[in-house]
């Protein structure tokens, strides 16, 4: 039996009194999404910066395709293959689309210091930021400035730049957030189809996605985990529905 | 055609016509002017790629400036004295040649900006602003208080150092060396503007988050355009020394550093030619107010004062508007 | 060196440090309560000075001189402030650089057209001058001890404005939460003007009690301003007791190097060089003290991580 792809064990972290992070254990295992969800203030930001590596735990160890990558920072766990989104936006503003992706491309490739080649030529970077434009359907605003897209064109971006990376698991911080129905529908087919191509833990608020998409679904409420199952098993847990969900949203 | 690069095309030209046509009127005034211009612009591009593409407001280029002028003025001080820089270990002597010159000074103020970016990068935003201030200053009062080479008084140079089958005293053929160093200058930054380290140097500065988030590390980057930046703010320097055939500690002063400073928000920042156009202005200001006013510094701020609070993007963005290039 | 020569270049570090803090609480308390850089608090301490001097030159008063740099610096810092300064708080570190810097330009070419390029001096009065016999027989300055004096009552006057009064709370609040001063209905213009015209205030005070230990001219401030650049670099930005602990730290090291390293070197060199070496190594030893924390602690000793 392989050991899951993302191992976190026994996470952590106190702000002074508040402790927004308790002894969280959650696995993500290839090919599955596994979506956390909880209430506004139950500490997902705070163990998704733990995850992407902005934030040090206090105690606990993350595991990462078979490597211990507590002690790493950003950069060497996206290094290590962990493909990031943002719940805001999180993109070079003043560039343009295809600038954003083939950043992401040049990221993943290294061999950063190249001082004299024109990047926005190279044939190689070039066909993996179109690759990934393509798939999200950004293609025709390629050359646009990111700050002239519109809010549900940045959160497809958001994806691409993730795509060039290609990542062993995304970790995505409410990738639905802001999009329309129309919007959060098509993300939802699209990142049901990503799952093969790697596994993806998702924070997520937009409870129809996440019945839909996930394999399994764990439930943070201050900063604990209290369950973990299929939608089916967190639809029927008394727990989770006292705690959090509410009747009304499960039907 | 775009209005930004017929602009460029105008002002590169321009700063050419110019000194050709003082030359054949004779008035080497006018030549010796379009050098400093020259000269100032080179400087301004070095502070551009770290301000720029980069991001990082360094208040303390004169160091790389200061470093490169007094590399000139200690080898040519040594050599013209006939005496050793260093006997032991191994025996360094002065020199009078320019390329030899440029690329100690070069080297010398890479070194510096490598020590120093590497301490000041630890920090962002108003740190870095505040340090690198206080490095300038550090450097000022070692050169005030290092008596060997003139301390407060600085060093003269007699005779100004050489090219090889050039005559450098001869203003015109001094400002063809800087010119087309200049030129040089604004290729090299214009290759790495769009460069894959451009794009990466110009994203951290957009967005450190993404740039961390696709596993290029931000720092690396910045402390690679700081010293490049320190490099090309060195070989102006060392120009700068030839061309008053002096040295003294005023250039590692907070003044220098804000000028060169100035030269580039004048213009425009991040842009090619803004440091050029800056320092055109800037030493057509300086001839123009100058001639008005002993004071003419505080018309110098206010025109400044403007430009910051009112114009923003500098005078290529009053000119060309702030359209940038899109692919 | 004797036990009380080295107490008096403790002292003298002391006196330094406590005029050190005096710029920098000014320039943090800015920093952290707008988010301001701003280059020209070097000559609000040049104007305090030029105040005081011209104050003293004209009624022979020491305490009206004082009173005039506070209300001078004070005054031209709510202008700048109401003029300019209100501008740039939406603004990105670079265009506060530039326009603080533009204002460096005209305050001093304005002051230089106004007093000329020649110093000005001011007078230490007479009860304040002559040294005095400290216990274990040291002779030391009344004047620097005054001024030690008048920036430890300073210090204790800014800690317990902010720990204990409605302004305090304000600026504590505005430091933490620039929507929540909003949300509790404080007028932020005012709270500004008010903050910023109180920086003023102690860069004023400062550039006069300096003032009558050195001369008063165009530029005295900016060296100033940089050394407290130095003391928030070490002590952490927006915090005023590590501007009180960095002021110190660099008013000590500064004075004790001056002293101490060429007395250091003459051990193993020749007196001259000893000196030389010396005293170039000792104008280095603050920028060194700066970098050996900017590698422990970069966000300084009492900064915020």
């Amino acid at each position: 039996m392989t050991s899951p792809l993302l191992d976190i064990r026994g996470l952590s972290k106190a702000f002074g009194a508040v402790q927004a992070c308790e002894d969280v254990t959650l696995t993500l295992e290839r090919g599955e999404i596994h979506a956390l969800i909880g209430p506004n203030g139950a500490g997902k930001s705070t163990f998704i910066k733990q995850v992407a590596g902005n934030l040090d735990p206090d105690s606990g160890r993350i595991w990462f395709d078979g490597r211990d990558v507590t002690a790493l920072d950003t950069v060497a766990r996206a290094r290590a293959g962990l493909g990031r989104t943002f719940q805001v936006s999180s993109l070079a503003m003043e560039m343009s689309v295809l600038q954003n992706v083939v950043l992401g491309a040049l990221g993943k490739r290294g061999r950063v210091l190249r001082f004299f080649r024109d990047v926005m030529r190279d044939a190689a970077l070039l066909e993996v930021a179109r690759e990934a434009l393509n798939e999200v359907g950004l293609t025709g605003v390629a050359g646009t400035r990111v700050a002239d897209l519109s809010h549900g064109q940045r959160r497809q971006l958001e994806v691409a730049v993730a795509l060039t990376q290609s990542p062993k698991a995304f970790l995505m911080d409410e990738p639905m957030a802001g999009l329309g129905g129309e919007g959060s529908a098509r993300l939802t087919r699209f990142l049901d189809g990503l799952r093969h191509r790697a596994p993806i833990l998702l924070v997520e608020h937009d409870m129809d996605a996440v019945f839909a998409l996930a394999d399994r679904i764990s439930v943070l409420v201050y900063g604990r985990i209290i369950a973990t199952g299929t939608p089916d098993a967190i639809r029927r847990d008394p727990q989770v529905r006292a705690a959090y969900l509410g009747d009304e949203a499960l039907t | 055609m775009r209005r930004e690069p017929l602009l460029n095309a105008t002002v590169f030209l321009g700063l050419l016509a110019v000194p050709l046509w003082a030359w054949a009127v004779d008035e080497p005034f006018t030549i010796t002017l379009a050098t400093r211009v020259a000269i100032l612009a080179l400087a301004g591009v070095g502070l551009n790629l770290a301000l720029g593409l980069g991001g990082l407001v360094s208040l303390g280029h004169a160091v790389f400036f200061g470093i490169g002028g007094y590399a000139m003025g200690i080898l040519a001080s040594h050599a013209q004295s006939y005496s050793a820089l260093i006997e032991w270990p191994v025996l360094i002597e002065g020199t009078k040649s320019m390329p030899v010159i440029w690329l100690v000074a070069m080297g010398a103020s890479g070194l510096a900006a490598l020590a120093i970016g590497a301490l000041s990068l630890r920090t962002s935003g108003v740190y870095f602003i505040m340090i690198t201030l206080a490095f300038g200053q550090m450097f000022y009062y070692f050169a005030i208080g290092w008596p060997a080479y003139g301390g407060e008084d600085g060093l003269s140079i007699y005779v100004r150092n050489g090219f090889p089958g050039l005559n450098t005293l001869d203003p015109i053929q001094f400002f063809a060396i800087c010119y087309v160093i200049l030129g040089l200058a604004l290729w090299v930054f214009s290759r790495l503007a769009c460069s894959a380290f451009g794009l990466a140097l110009g994203a951290a500065r957009q967005n450190a988050e993404r740039v961390m988030a696709v596993g290029i590390a931000p720092y690396r980057l910045r402390l690679v355009a700081f010293t490049l930046s320190g490099v090309i703010t060195g070989l102006a320097g060392a120009l700068f020394a030839d061309l008053n055939r002096f040295v003294s500690p005023v250039m590692f002063s907070w003044q220098t550093s804000g000028e060169i400073m100035v030269f580039v928000i004048l213009g425009g920042v991040a842009r090619l030619f803004g440091p050029v156009i800056g320092a055109v202005v800037f030493i057509f200001l300086e001839h123009m107010l100058g001639g008005l006013s002993e004071y003419w510094h505080i018309y110098l701020g206010a025109v400044l004062l403007v430009v910051v609070l009112f114009a923003r993007g500098g005078i290529i963005g009053l000119v060309a508007g702030r359209e940038r290039r899109h692919d | 060196m004797s036990l009380i020569l080295f107490i008096e270049q403790i002292l003298n570090g002391v006196q330094f440090g406590v005029m050190l803090f005096l710029m920098a609480a000014g320039l943090t308390l800015i920093f952290g309560v707008m988010g301001l850089i701003n280059l020209a608090h070097g000559s609000l301490y040049m104007i305090g000075a030029f105040a005081a001097a011209s104050v003293a030159g004209l009624t022979g008063s020491f305490g009206l001189a004082l009173i005039a740099s506070l209300a001078a610096a004070a005054a031209a810092g709510a202008l700048i402030e109401l003029t300019v300064i209100r501008r740039l708080y939406d603004r990105d570190h670079l265009d506060q650089v530039l326009a603080t810097f533009a204002l460096i330009l005209i305050f001093s070419e304005g002051t230089r057209w106004a007093f000329g390029s020649f110093p000005l001096f001011l007078e230490i009065p007479p009860y304040l001058s002559g040294p005095v016999t400290l216990p274990g027989g040291i002779e030391y300055p009344l004047y620097r001890l005054a001024i030690i004096g008048v920036g430890l009552l300073v210090a204790a006057g800014l800690f317990a404005l902010i720990a204990r009064t409605r302004i305090g709370i304000q600026i504590r609040a505005g430091e933490s939460d620039r929507e929540m001063i909003a949300a509790l209905g404080i007028n932020i213009s005012a709270l500004y003007t008010t903050v910023f015209a109180l920086g003023a205030a102690l860069a004023g005070l400062a550039g006069a009690l300096i003032g009558a230990i050195q001369s008063v001219q165009v530029g005295m401030g900016e060296p100033v301003l940089i050394l407290a650049f130095v003391v928030i670099v070490i002590g952490g930005i927006g915090s005023i007791k590590g501007a009180l602990v960095g002021a110190l730290l660099v008013g000590l090291t500064d004075t004790l190097g001056r002293v101490l390293l060429p007395a250091v070197f003459s051990q193993f060199m020749a007196p001259q060089a000893a000196s030389s070496v010396g005293a170039s190594l000792a104008s280095m030893s603050i920028y060194i003290l700066m970098a050996g924390v900017l590698v422990m602690r970069p966000s300084g000793l009492f900064g915020k991580a």
